[in-house]
């Protein structure tokens, strides 16, 4: 159990827990970096040492521990807003609602048929209810931004059950995959810079023009 | 070889567009660049399709040829239209446009040609990308909301999908078969798969995958997307992309056959099939604004694509015809749409009476692509909507049939309730700063009118190299035994 992917996959789940509870932008942007830059270094813990993993660590890290929140800093400077969270439901119901789905990711990624390595890891729960922090991330916070990062620790959710089958995916996809994620967080900022010159604010509650 | 041109072809010209410095040059580069692929495209599709290497992440089988055939086809005859757009609006920035533009054929090319679901997920996913800016173009308030719902939506919706490819990926990995993730590998040892992860697998591509196809109730962007973005861009957004989701969808589906899981692939076909159609037919009542009345009828077509592939048999090829048909009827709709909104400044209903006493090309087109996408013979959406109600019948789904055809008929008002008004309604009388200075050219014309005709010609004759493209496809997504 205390080996070091179990180390840094309960790292995880506490900075979902942290991410969920902070109403700072920034040290929300910075826990989601820190998050992914933790998770870039479990590839090399879990396979042989091959030149593939070593890129794959080095490609994650670089991308979502630094160029990632590079690009989400450089988006709220040119926003200049303010620099907190607004969610719609308050932090205390959000951090309820995680500490549920993480209760019930931990009982459900029991129930399911994980090869016997796999087993009573703590890889399948920390990708559930990462997977499920980023979901609430994207429907209980307002703004643009918040929702960027619920959409970036969604991926880390996915990321961490990846890296048990790195070896399926050849190295030019998975720089693809990493990369197209790239320039969605870039277009997304260039969106988010559009839509506060627009209205001003980032509020995703004015996007209801368009409705049926 | 030809393949790699195929695929290079638009990112070198995407690469140009992006250095070449004239905003007036650079329009030009669509159709060269549209006509050279669909050149290439017909290259491969004319000569016998050698075997698919099985190591290769590159290759067109039947299903990639007659997808990326769809989309090449649709692009060409877009591409004329494009230069009519950019002549109107000469005076706008259009290097990110075409850019996007050309680099959304290339993506669309790749996940036609991708032989394994990595890359296909890549490529699916940079086409969300490279469209979004495009949604954008007419940069106001509705814009920025639709390409905001767009990108999240979608990037959310194809995050599921990577989820899905995972799962699948792990059933392999479970059940000893192969690791890579590459389909003819996957195909072989499908059997092999373990079962529960496969199918959480295939519900999770499914849904990441129906978001990008927007089969109800994943929806939701649809609407705002085609409604806000320029007609060019709804056409193949409508007629190209679906296209290659629905593609994605049917890797999967191919994938479960193989491992003999026929019965939930049907049911969650069909589910979500006929629920579009529900949907469509809800929302296209009293719709009063034709671009987003087109994006409930693109919802209702993908639901049509889906139950005939759920149905199997004789509707398996139907729906292949019909994703065709679809691609190149839309295509007619919303380019002529395009110019009625242009010519009116407003793409409602109230404010759009009458377009035929103004705008006597573009209005007709509208009108005949309308009786086209409902099913009226005999146009060749009436003849592919026919087979897939034949192989219902004949599979003796009695109820479903019905069903079917009672949701197409409420369609059918619903839509002719705002496109007659539209079209054939009282002309009102524009006061002299309403009127907008659009006049129908050749090029805003022609494309439409070259799709439309071929529309028709399909209905009432077609040819043989395309009955055989439709069979190879339906072949390999054959649901019944």
């Amino acid at each position: 159990m205390n080996t070091p992917p179990n180390l840094i996959l309960l790292f995880v789940i506490l900075f979902n827990f942290f991410i969920l509870g902070t109403s700072r932008l920034n040290t929300c942007i910075r826990s989601v970096a820190l998050q992914g830059a933790l998770l870039s270094l479990l590839p090399l813990f879990l396979h042989t040492l091959t030149f593939h993993t070593y890129l794959l660590a080095v490609g994650a890290f670089v991308l979502k521990g630094l160029l990632m929140p590079w690009l989400l800093f450089r988006a709220i400077r040119q926003v200049k807003i303010r620099r907190e969270v607004e969610p719609r439901i308050g932090y205390i119901p959000t951090l309820l609602l995680g500490a549920l789905t993480t209760a019930g990711a931990f009982i459900f990624g029991d129930r399911l048929p994980l090869l016997p390595e796999h087993l009573h890891s703590l890889f399948i729960p920390a990708a559930l209810s990462t997977l499920a922090a980023g979901f609430l991330m994207l429907i209980t916070r307002r703004k643009a931004i918040a929702q960027v990062l619920g959409y970036l620790m969604f991926e880390n959710g996915i990321f961490i059950f990846g890296t048990l089958l790195a070896e399926t995916m050849p190295f030019l996809v998975e720089m693809g995959v990493l990369l197209d994620m790239l320039v969605a967080i870039f277009v997304m900022g260039i969106v988010m810079h559009h839509i506060n010159r627009e209205f001003s604010t980032l509020n995703t509650e004015q996007l209801s023009l368009l409705r049926e | 070889m030809l393949l790699y041109a195929v695929i290079f072809l638009p990112f070198a010209a995407a690469a140009l567009a992006a250095v070449l410095p004239s905003d007036r040059l650079r329009p030009w580069l669509i159709p060269i660049t549209a006509l050279l692929h669909f050149a290439l495209v017909l290259g491969i599709t004319a000569t016998a399709a050698p075997a698919v290497n099985p190591n290769s992440l590159l290759g067109l089988d039947a299903l990639g040829r007659f997808i990326l055939f769809v989309v090449s086809l649709l692009y060409a005859a877009c591409s004329f239209y494009a230069l009519g757009y950019f002549r109107y609006h000469a005076d706008w920035e259009n290097r990110i446009f075409i850019t996007a533009l050309l680099a959304f054929l290339g993506a669309m090319t790749i996940a036609a040609a991708s032989r394994h679901l990595g890359l296909l997920w890549v490529a699916v996913e940079a086409t969300t990308l490279v469209s979004a800016p495009m949604i954008y173009y007419n940069r106001n308030r509705f814009s920025i909301e639709a390409t905001w719902k767009y990108l999240l939506l979608c990037s959310v919706g194809i995050a599921l999908a990577m989820l899905g490819i995972l799962f699948v990926a792990y059933a392999g990995l479970h059940g000893g078969g192969e690791q890579e993730l590459l389909l003819d590998q996957m195909l072989a040892s499908a059997s092999l798969y373990s079962k529960p992860w496969l199918r959480a697998g295939f519900v999770f591509l499914l849904v990441g995958f129906g978001t990008k196809m927007g089969l109800a109730p994943l929806h939701t962007w649809k609407p705002d997307a085609y409604g806000e973005a320029p007609g060019l861009v709804g056409g193949l957004l409508a007629g190209g992309l679906t296209s290659v989701a629905f593609l994605a969808i049917l890797r999967a589906v191919q994938i479960m056959i193989a491992a003999g899981e026929q019965v939930l692939v049907r049911q969650m076909l069909l589910a979500l099939g006929v629920l579009s159609l529900i949907f469509a037919a809800v929302f296209v009542i009293r719709q009063r604004d034709i671009k987003r009345m087109l994006a409930y009828s693109s919802v209702e077509h993908m639901g049509i694509l889906v139950i005939g592939v759920a149905v199997g048999g004789l509707a398996t090829y139907g729906a292949m015809f019909h994703v065709l048909n679809n691609a190149l009827t839309k295509g007619v709709l919303f380019m002529t749409a395009g110019n009625i909104h242009r010519h009116y400044g407003s793409k409602r209903m109230c404010e759009t009476q009458g377009a035929l006493s103004v705008l006597p090309y573009s209005a007709s087109l509208f009108l005949a692509g309308f009786l086209a996408i409902t099913g009226s013979p005999p146009f060749a959406p009436f003849m592919s909507e026919f087979t897939i109600l034949r192989g219902m019948f004949a599979g003796g789904h009695l109820v479903l049939g019905a069903l079917f055809i009672g949701l197409l008929v409420v369609i059918f008002i619903g839509m002719g309730g705002t496109v007659l008004p539209v079209t054939m309604g009282p002309h009102l009388e524009e006061t002299e700063d309403e009127a907008s200075d659009y006049r129908e050219t050749l090029l805003t014309i022609g494309s439409p009118l070259f799709l439309l005709a071929a529309v028709l010609c399909l209905g009432i004759y077609l040819p043989e190299p395309l009955k055989i493209m439709f069979s190879e496809a339906a072949k390999l997504v054959e649901v019944t035994p």
